[in-house]
C-alpha cells in the first residue's frame, strides 16, 4: 500500500537554511546537505529545498548544495524558487534533484509547465499553489485565490480552476499551501486540499500550519492529502518525524516507519 | 575492482546511482557512448520520462544495439524504473517500440486511485534473488511513475517482486543476472542502498567467473 509521506521544507538563502515568519527575521540555521541528511535518518519521505533567495547570482550556490545533498541524503529531492525555464529545469535535475516545484513563474506562463513536463516527464514537475480564502482566514465561502511572491502578490486567479489548469498542462503534483494558515499553527486548511483533491487525479501535497501530529492526520484524513509538508514544527524539534508518524499510525494512515538512513 | 558502467543518455538524475554504487564498492563510470562501457562488469540503464524520447536518445548516440547485445550475452544488467521498462518490446506510453529483450508491453498502472504513482511502497517478492539479499519482505521502496511492465503469460518466471498502487503491478524482474526494478533504489535509503551493493556482488562474482574462462570466450 501506498504510504502517505512526510515531507520537511528546508527554507535555503545565500547557501545556507534559514528560518523566520515569512520572509522575515531570518536566522542561520545551518548547512542544507548536513540537514537533509538529518532529516532522511530521521525517516524524512523526501525533503523539499526552497530557495527563498531565487537571485539569478545564486543559481551555482543551489545547485551545489543540491549536488551534495544528493551524495549524502539518499530519499528523493524536490527544488521549488526561481527555476524559469526548461533549462535550468534540466541544470536542476542534472545536479541531484528529482523534482521541481514551479509557483510565480508557472502562474505567469502555463507553457512552462508544459514544456518541461514533455522534456522531463510530469512526474518531475511539481506546481506550487498558495491560495487565500477571498472571504477572509476562517471563511471558505468565498473559494480561494491564488497569491504570488509569497504570498505579497494577489493574482485574482480562482485557485480551484488553477489546480486543474496546471494538471492539464502537465504537473504530476500538486503542493497546495494555504497562506491564511502558513506560519500560524492552527492547523493545514482541510476544506481548500479537498476541494483540490476532487478536481485533479495527481496527488497532493497539504502545507501551511501545521502545530503538531494531529493536524497531519487531519490533512489526511479530512484533507484528502498525499502527502504532508512542514518546516518550523520540525526545525524547532517540537516534533520529529518519527513522533508525528506514529501518531498518523495510530490513526490508521500508512505511513513509512522504516528509517532512510543511510547505510 | 567491480566496474560499472551506468548509461548517460540524458534521462535525469544520475549523481545519485553514481554515488550509491560507488558507496558500495564499485568504479563507476557514466557511458555516453558504447566503447566505454565495453569492458565493465555490469552495465546500469536507469531513466525517468516517456519511453519514446528516451528511445530517440538511445538511437541518437549509437547505444540501442551495443545494449542489446549486452543482454543477449548474459552480462549482469539491472534496469531503473524507465530502463526496466524499456527491456520490453513497446509502450502505450507514447506507442514506442522499445528494446524488444523480453515478451511483454508497458501499460498505464490499472485502476490506480491517483497517477503517478508518487511515494514509498511495499515490494512483495515471489521467490528468492540475490538482488534482494538482507532487505526484508516487504520493505518499502521508492515509486515514481505512471507507467509499468507487464511480461507476457509466456515469460511469468521473469516476475520477481509485486506491489499494489489501486491494482498490482511488476514491481522487479529477473532472469539470471539480467535485472530490472519499476522504484527508485538511489533514493530508497538504506534498502535501496543494500539492492545496489547486492548488485555490485552479482556483478563482481559474474565478473570473477568471466575472468576464470579462457580469454578465446570472454572475447566473445
Amino acid at each position: 500500500m501506498l504510504r502517505v509521506r512526510v515531507i520537511p521544507c528546508l527554507d535555503v538563502a545565500n547557501g545556507r537554511v534559514v528560518k523566520g515568519t515569512r520572509f522575515v527575521d531570518l536566522t542561520d540555521e545551518g548547512d542544507p546537505p548536513e540537514l537533509a541528511e538529518r532529516y532522511a535518518a530521521e525517516g524524512a519521505d523526501e525533503i523539499v529545498f526552497l530557495d527563498i533567495d531565487a537571485a539569478p547570482d545564486g543559481r551555482g550556490t543551489l545547485l551545489e548544495i543540491v549536488e551534495r545533498t544528493a551524495r549524502r541524503a539518499f530519499v528523493p529531492l524536490t527544488v521549488g524558487g526561481g527555476v524559469r525555464s526548461v533549462t535550468e529545469m534540466r541544470d536542476v535535475l542534472r545536479a541531484g534533484a528529482d523534482k521541481v516545484s514551479f509557483n510565480t513563474a508557472a502562474v505567469r506562463d502555463p507553457g512552462l509547465v508544459r514544456r518541461c513536463a514533455r522534456r522531463f516527464g510530469s512526474q518531475a514537475v511539481v506546481v506550487a499553489i498558495d491560495a487565500r480564502r477571498r472571504a477572509g482566514p476562517d471563511d471558505p465561502g468565498g473559494g480561494w485565490e491564488v497569491v504570488v511572491k509569497g504570498g505579497r502578490e494577489a493574482t485574482g486567479i480562482d485557485a480551484l480552476a488553477w489546480a486543474e489548469r496546471a494538471v492539464a498542462a502537465g504537473a504530476g503534483e500538486l503542493l497546495v499551501t494555504s497562506i491564511d494558515r502558513d506560519g500560524t499553527g492552527a492547523g493545514y486548511d482541510t476544506p481548500l486540499l479537498r476541494a483540490i483533491i476532487d478536481r485533479v487525479r495527481v496527488p497532493v501535497i497539504a502545507s501551511g500550519g501545521a502545530s503538531g501530529p494531529a493536524d497531519f492526520v487531519a490533512a489526511v484524513r479530512d484533507g484528502g492529502a498525499s502527502a504532508v509538508l512542514a518546516a518550523s514544527i520540525f526545525h524547532r524539534r517540537r516534533h520529529s518525524i518519527a513522533d508525528v508518524k506514529a501518531v498518523m499510525a495510530a490513526a490508521g494512515i500508512p505511513v513509512r516507519v522504516a528509517i532512510g538512513a543511510l547505510a | 575492482m567491480t566496474r560499472i558502467a551506468v548509461v548517460d543518455y540524458g534521462a535525469g538524475n544520475l549523481v545519485s546511482i553514481e554515488q550509491a554504487l560507488s558507496a558500495a564498492g564499485a568504479d563507476v563510470v557514466l557511458a555516453r557512448r558504447a566503447d566505454s562501457f565495453a569492458d565493465a562488469d555490469a552495465l546500469v540503464v536507469p531513466g525517468v520520462g516517456a519511453a519514446g524520447p528516451a528511445m530517440a536518445r538511445l538511437r541518437r548516440r549509437g547505444l540501442e544495439v551495443p545494449i542489446r547485445a549486452w543482454i543477449a550475452a548474459g552480462r549482469p544488467f539491472l534496469g531503473i524504473c524507465l530502463g526496466l521498462q524499456l527491456l520490453f518490446e513497446g509502450s502505450d506510453e507514447d506507442g514506442a517500440v522499445t528494446l524488444g529483450v523480453l515478451p511483454g508491453r508497458t501499460v498505464r498502472l490499472p485502476d490506480a486511485p491517483r497517477l503517478p504513482h508518487i511515494g514509498w511502497n511495499q515490494v512483495e517478492r515471489r521467490h528468492a534473488h540475490p538482488l534482494f539479499a538482507g532487505i526484508e519482505e516487504k520493505a518499502d521502496f521508492y515509486f515514481v511513475h505512471s507507467y509499468a511492465a507487464i511480461p507476457a503469460s509466456s515469460a511469468n518466471g521473469l516476475i520477481l517482486a509485486e506491489t499494489t498502487h489501486g491494482g498490482r503491478f511488476v514491481s522487479a524482474i529477473a532472469r539470471g543476472s539480467l535485472t530490472g526494478v519499476q522504484f527508485h533504489p538511489e533514493r530508497s535509503g538504506r534498502d535501496g542502498l543494500r539492492l545496489l551493493a547486492n548488485f555490485v556482488e552479482i556483478a563482481r562474482g559474474a565478473g570473477a567467473a568471466a575472468r576464470g574462462r579462457p580469454a578465446a570466450a570472454r572475447a566473445r
